[in-house]
């Protein structure tokens, strides 16, 4: 049995990408990201991993030296949080176009104005479509493991696409938490040395990210979106075999109690923990309410999705991001648009709560939750609620 | 690959859309972006180059009686050949088909 430390979950995931024996490191510090590359930098000042650390002068070019050295075949780790997520943005496109299978940790943040350095998920639905295979974590443990699978996911050779692993900033960046680590030889067997098919190389030159004319461009998107799509049946592999190696299970839509309620609620990211200690309390009193947590948000899992609000008549989803003058939370929007077609399917009540590190407590969420269930029964003429904002 | 590159389809580009052919861009024909062609009078040339120098494709050549002519197959029509060439031996006229 793997003995738990007390760790600050940044000091964990610079952990993890040191046992995952990256190459390179290219990073530019942010809050509330900052401690995963400083000590990734320590690590490798120390010589305790034989990286090359390339610190950089923005995280535009932080994301440009990730797809040079990803592109000569060099396992390649970077992380970042809100508006340094938004300037690496046009290169992130190009990252997962040229397939370079970078793994970036994202300490999400909000994005000014007005400044913000708390947490929500607004920087990372900023970058929803640069096809980036995407996952979102809970806590300090499964931030390690994701870090861990997200290069053996990037680098299988039927995906070969960049992996971000986005754990919320303060509430999991800054917290000490239990987390057990595998051993050395463990991590080396799970995530093998690899190969990328067409480095960059002198002797054998090759153009990437080439220009295409209109009569390609439509096939190399097709292709990309195939790519993005096929790597859930290996994200799905990846997470079975981490659980037969480690016992710590994963899946792209997890359950909580949710077995033949009427009422789900619906997170992702760090909020599932607090949501779960309201689940237990309202099952305590009788009420019959259950939890869904989504971990993989790109490529969409449409049929988990679908299969785990079956029988469902109420589906609360809680977002932590707002899509301004438009349909509320991107999460929400999304699983409306999943369930749409689906003959049976539950009402979604959309809320919005958690913006710019705004707490929402154990009462918060049963606050929610009993007006999810009231708004189901009354309709409302909001495409969403605020949650906890002053009127 | 034997197909031309307008007819590949999606299953046939290479991780990444890779080209993995040293000087493909070769084959590729920007001779169709034209609406002009520039058009040579050896009468007034004096072969000084500058048509040569001045070509952003790259596409003017000197014959084997050393006049110079743009390769049609690259050129785009540009009509910079023509702006430069001081002694006026070259003119711009409508591509017709």
């Amino acid at each position: 049995m793997v003995k738990k430390v007390g760790i600050e979950v940044s000091v964990a995931v610079a952990d993890a990408a040191k046992l995952a024996n990256v190459d390179v490191i290219a990073a530019y510090p942010i809050t509330p990201q900052t401690h995963i590359v400083e000590h990734l930098a320590q690590i490798v000042a120390d010589g305790e991993l034989d990286a090359a650390y390339i610190p950089v002068e923005s995280e535009h070019s932080v994301m440009s030296a990730c797809c040079g050295a990803s592109a000569t075949g060099a396992r390649t780790f970077t992380a970042t949080a809100g508006q340094g997520l938004e300037l690496m943005h046009e290169v992130m496109y190009v990252a997962s176009a040229m397939q370079l299978p970078i793994v970036m940790a994202v300490a999400n943040r909000a994005l000014s104005a007005p400044l913000s350095v708390w947490g929500d998920h607004s920087d990372a639905m900023a970058v929803r479509d640069t096809g980036w295979i995407q996952i979102f974590v809970e806590n300090g443990q499964e931030a390690v493991d994701n870090v861990l699978c997200a290069f053996r996911i990037a680098e299988d050779q039927r995906v070969l696409l960049p992996v971000m692993i986005h754990l919320d900033g303060f509430y999991l960046s800054h917290v000490i938490e239990p987390v057990g680590f595998p051993e050395q030889s463990e991590v080396d067997q799970f995530i093998p040395p690899y190969q990328y098919p067409l480095p960059l190389n002198p002797d054998k030159p090759v153009t990437m990210g080439a220009f295409a004319p209109p009569f390609i461009y439509s096939e190399a998107k097709k292709v990309q979106d195939v790519n993005l799509r096929a790597s859930k049946e290996v994200i799905m592999e990846c997470w079975k075999e981490f659980g037969n190696r480690f016992k710590r299970h994963y899946s792209p839509v997890e359950s909580y109690r949710s077995e033949g309620t009427k009422v789900l609620l619906l997170t992702m990211g760090s909020f599932g923990e607090t949501a779960m200690t309201a689940i237990d309390k309202m099952r305590g009193e009788g009420k019959k309410v259950g939890l869904l947590k989504l971990r993989l948000w790109r490529p969409f899992p449409f049929a988990e999705i679908r299969q785990a609000v079956k029988g469902a008549e109420v589906l609360i989803v809680l977002d932590r991001s707002l899509s301004y003058g438009g349909p509320g939370g991107p999460v929400c929007s999304e699983i409306r648009s999943a369930l749409y077609q689906q003959e049976k399917k539950p009402q979604v009540i959309s809320f919005i709560g958690g913006l710019g590190g705004r707490d929402i407590t154990p009462a918060g969420f049963e606050e929610i939750i009993t007006r999810g269930i009231e708004i189901s029964q009354t309709g409302s003429d909001q495409e969403f609620e605020l949650f906890g904002v002053r009127e | 690959m034997t197909k031309r590159d307008d007819q590949l389809t999606w299953k046939d580009l290479r991780i990444g859309s890779i080209v993995a052919e040293p000087g493909s861009a070769s084959q590729y024909q920007t001779g169709t972006w034209r609406s002009q062609r520039p058009l040579f009078d050896s009468s007034k040339c004096i072969k000084c180059g500058m048509c040569y120098i001045f070509c952003p494709e790259g596409c003017v050549e000197q014959n084997t009686e050393g006049y110079f002519e743009a390769n049609l197959f690259y050129c785009k029509g540009c009509g910079i050949c023509a702006r430069e060439c001081w002694p006026r031996a070259i003119t711009m006229v409508e591509e017709e088909e």
